[in-house]
């Protein structure tokens, strides 16, 4: 650089060249992190605002630390040593629902369970995401035949990944995440689901034999969710 | 079981009363005779159940009601009560109470066993028998608002059901709940926290920072296993349930009771080969399981989501790759089959051998730091040591078994008490300890991986040695299995958590007739309130901890 009136000259042409070139003939390509190449040379980036925010968040996800069944043992074995969930940046379970991103839902939802499944699901800030894990959240699972088993998961709330499996491999898991990941960053949203079992005033229900009868037991004001073992898929 | 120690509270003879003397005993209470596969059953008149039970009980030495089971026949409802002896859990009598058809209703035996209270909620729950004298008689696991009783002949599962949310609504609402003291706060733990290990409900009533009431509320997780084992066939399809119960890598353990009771049923011999097979690995499943116990007790207790708790999964992680090379899964093995296992060891078995070698060699290092972290330590003895205390005598009533019986010094281990598997032939020792405290049953877990290790070990080198001719893994059993009409069966195992039991009834088909599953987290959990109340929150939440019990198996 010269020493005349003009100080704060970049000319890029002169500024760190040999590296730059070394690394976009393919020298030398220790610097070409995927941030770089979606970068290029340049230290800008021209993005859109929500894309940007889709890659954070699907970057940056807090677990709900929510356990019901079987599958939560391999949920934590998820989230512990050897398989280590939180090197796809989706490893810290919190313990509130105030302030987790996705919910992992683990095992068989029963009836008992469910409106508690959704009233923590709805405690969840938006957007949220849920992950089903095992065939008890896809179809009730083994279970299904149960006189008190909800046949999945997406009865209750919907689903954005199912993992398969009775319980699925930890390795599972942790694919059905990075997918959700792979989801979010791409800015596809979660599917809508028809909820059959939702949360209502018991004054709401459609009045027939069995609200007449429990008429006495529960206040017109108490939420309940209604449930129909025989017309759930 | 090892000679060396005798010990001196286990005489080697626990006076025993032939089914006459017992018939004596009872005199006119009995009504008729029945003759169980495990033991003798007294049928008795419904009004006179406190009356026998604490006949039974105070003069013959029958101290532990294991398990009540209650089903419809045709013409009558029934409650069996299966008592036992901790002394001598080979000394069994089954009491039959009839109900009748239009009004079920008979004597609860509440007062004389504790532990009958929750049984019996379930028996009513689940059947719908009522019992007189019963001190809460409500539903327990099912919603409240259920309709009709699920086991009952005739209920209709397609009947659509309402179940209200009320508790939780509004957690800071109306925070002073009971009108009379209004210095106690009400609280909920659960059903979704991370304390509770699984969907339980405590409805804990707080005077200040103490317990003064607690409740738990159960059925979150209620799968409907019996309905389920009930509909299956004995050969194939009830197998993989078992493994559902309690899951935290306990699969072998219950299949194994499932396997005991069908086996006696239909007069199976299992070869020895798969016996030793069957003893290493349920020992690999109660190894895997203590550690998930020691680890989140440490997370209950510290807090501490990092060292103790990766170091136990750590360790479950050997014993799981084991298991996994064994039977091919990691948690559900689904590997007992009626009078066998389903295949042989892993080939090349020298490998297998030398994994679990180096897993067992390992281990002493491993609960060495164990001990560091935890028992040595000395905040966690603060917070556990003469805390969640529950007095021996208190233990029995309410049927508590496993860990934490034997926490509490009561030396009952079904797998030297009423032997089976390969276990009588083994050198090992039943670990106890007298402190009664939520220490004690830590260290309990800590000391029986030892011993589990110690039986592993002799299991290899047994298999090591056995001649390749002798390799027999499975019996001959019929393809489809009918055990005779009406046989009825109460038998148990030493499951992870204590007393695991079946209860079988055939009614000649190739399905049982009956299945009820007696599970020691069930008769553990009902000891919470003894353990808790008094003392501070923190203490219950080490109590409930110290526990160890997995919802799986508490509702079933
Ligand atoms: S899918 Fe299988 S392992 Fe998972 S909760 Fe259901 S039964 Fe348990």
């Amino acid at each position: 650089m010269s020493s005349d009136n003009r100080p704060f000259v970049t000319d890029d042409s002169q500024v760190l060249t040999d590296t730059r070139d070394a690394r976009m003939t393919g020298e030398d390509n220790r610097f070409n992190s995927k941030l770089r190449e979606a970068f290029g040379s340049s230290p800008f980036i021209l993005t859109k605002f929500d894309k940007f925010m889709n890659w954070v968040r699907g970057s940056s996800m807090f677990m709900l630390q929510f356990g019901i069944a079987c599958c939560s043992i391999e949920m934590m074995h998820t989230y512990a040593v050897k398989h280590d969930l939180d090197r796809f940046g989706a490893g810290v379970p919190r313990a509130s629902p105030r302030q987790a991103d996705v919910i992992i839902v683990p095992g068989t939802i029963v009836s008992k369970f469910a409106p508690r499944m959704k009233r923590v699901y709805d405690q969840m800030p938006e957007p949220k995401f849920v992950i089903g894990m095992g065939s008890c959240t896809i179809s009730g699972g083994p279970f299904q035949e149960g006189y008190n088993v909800i046949k999945g998961a997406e009865e209750v709330i919907p689903v954005d990944i199912h993992v398969p499996g009775c319980p699925p491999r930890p390795e599972a898991l942790v694919y059905g995440v990075a997918k959700l990941q792979e989801r979010i960053a791409n800015g596809e949203s979660s599917p809508v689901t028809v909820k059959p079992y939702e949360l209502e005033q018991f004054g709401d229900l459609d009045r027939d034999e069995i609200v007449d009868q429990l008429a006495q037991e529960i206040d017109e004001e108490d939420l309940v969710m209604r449930y129909n073992w025989a017309d759930s898929p | 079981m090892s000679l060396e120690e005798p010990e001196p509270d286990v005489p080697a003879t626990v006076e025993e009363q032939s089914p006459d003397e017992i018939a004596e005993m009872l005199s006119d209470h009995v009504i008729g005779r029945e003759e169980h596969l495990n033991a003798p059953g007294y049928v008795i008149r419904p009004d006179a159940v406190q009356d026998v039970l604490s006949t039974l009980k105070t003069e013959a030495g029958y101290d532990h009601l294991s398990c009540v089971t209650a089903q419809e026949y045709e013409d009558r409802y029934e409650s069996i009560y299966h008592l036992k002896k901790f002394d001598d859990p080979t000394q069994e009598v089954s009491v039959v109470v009839p109900a009748d058809r239009e009004n079920p209703v008979s004597e609860s035996a509440d007062p004389v066993f504790r532990t009958a209270d929750w049984h019996e909620r379930e028996a009513y729950d689940l059947v719908g028998i009522e019992y007189d004298d019963h001190p809460d008689l409500r539903r327990i696991l099912l919603p409240e608002t259920w309709q009709g009783h699920p086991l009952a002949a005739d209920y209709d599962q397609d009947r659509p059901q309402v179940v209200p949310l009320r508790e939780n609504a509004n957690p800071l609402q109306e925070d002073q709940r009971s009108e009379q003291d209004t210095d106690t706060m009400f609280l909920n733990i659960g059903p979704h926290h991370p304390a509770t290990h699984g969907v339980l409900h405590l409805k804990t009533t707080l005077d200040g920072e103490q317990v003064a009431d607690v409740e738990s509320d159960i059925g979150y997780l209620h799968r409907c296993e019996e309905q389920i084992c009930q509909n299956g066939t004995y050969r194939h399809q009830i197998m993989p349930y078992p493994d559902r119960w309690d899951y935290i890598s306990a699969g072998l353990l219950n299949e194994w009771a499932y396997a005991r009771a069908a086996e006696d049923m239909a007069d199976i011999d299992v070869p020895e080969y798969a016996q030793v097979i069957r003893t290493m690995g349920a020992e690999l499943c109660r190894i895997a399981a203590h550690m998930l116990a020691v680890g989140t007790f440490a997370l209950d207790v510290y807090g501490d989501f990092t060292a103790i708790f990766m170091y136990a999964i750590r360790d479950r992680e050997k014993a799981q790759n084991i298991l996994e090379d064994l039977t091919g899964q990691r948690l559900m093995f689904n590997y007992f089959r009626l009078g066998g296992v389903v295949w042989d060891l892993p080939e090349p078995r020298e490998e297998f051998f030398e994994k679990t070698r180096d897993f067992l060699e390992d281990l002493p290092e491993a609960l060495e730091e164990y001990h560091d972290l935890i028992s040595g330590n000395e905040i966690l003895q603060m917070r556990t040591i003469d805390t969640g205390v529950l007095p021996p005598e208190v233990a029995k009533s309410y049927g508590a078994t496993g860990p934490v019986a034997r926490g509490s010094g009561i030396d009952y281990d079904l797998r030297r008490d009423d032997p089976y598997g390969y276990y009588d032939e083994l050198d090992w020792d039943v670990v106890t300890e007298d402190g009664c405290d939520n220490y004690s049953r830590l260290l309990v877990r800590l000391r029986e991986v030892e011993e589990s290790a110690k039986i592993i070990e002799q299991c290899i080198d047994l298999l090591e040695d056995w001649p390749e001719e002798d390799r027999t893994i499975q019996a001959n059993v019929p393809r489809t299995l009918k055990p005779d009409d009406d046989a009825e069966i109460y038998s148990a195992v030493e499951g992870a958590k204590g007393e695991l039991g079946i209860y079988m009834r055939s009614d000649g088909t190739d399905k049982p007739a009956r299945f009820k599953i007696r599970s020691p987290c069930f008769s553990n959990l009902q000891t919470l309130p003894e353990m808790a109340e008094g003392e501070y929150v923190p203490d219950l939440i080490a109590a409930l901890g110290s526990l160890d019990i997995v919802l799986g198996e508490v509702d079933r």
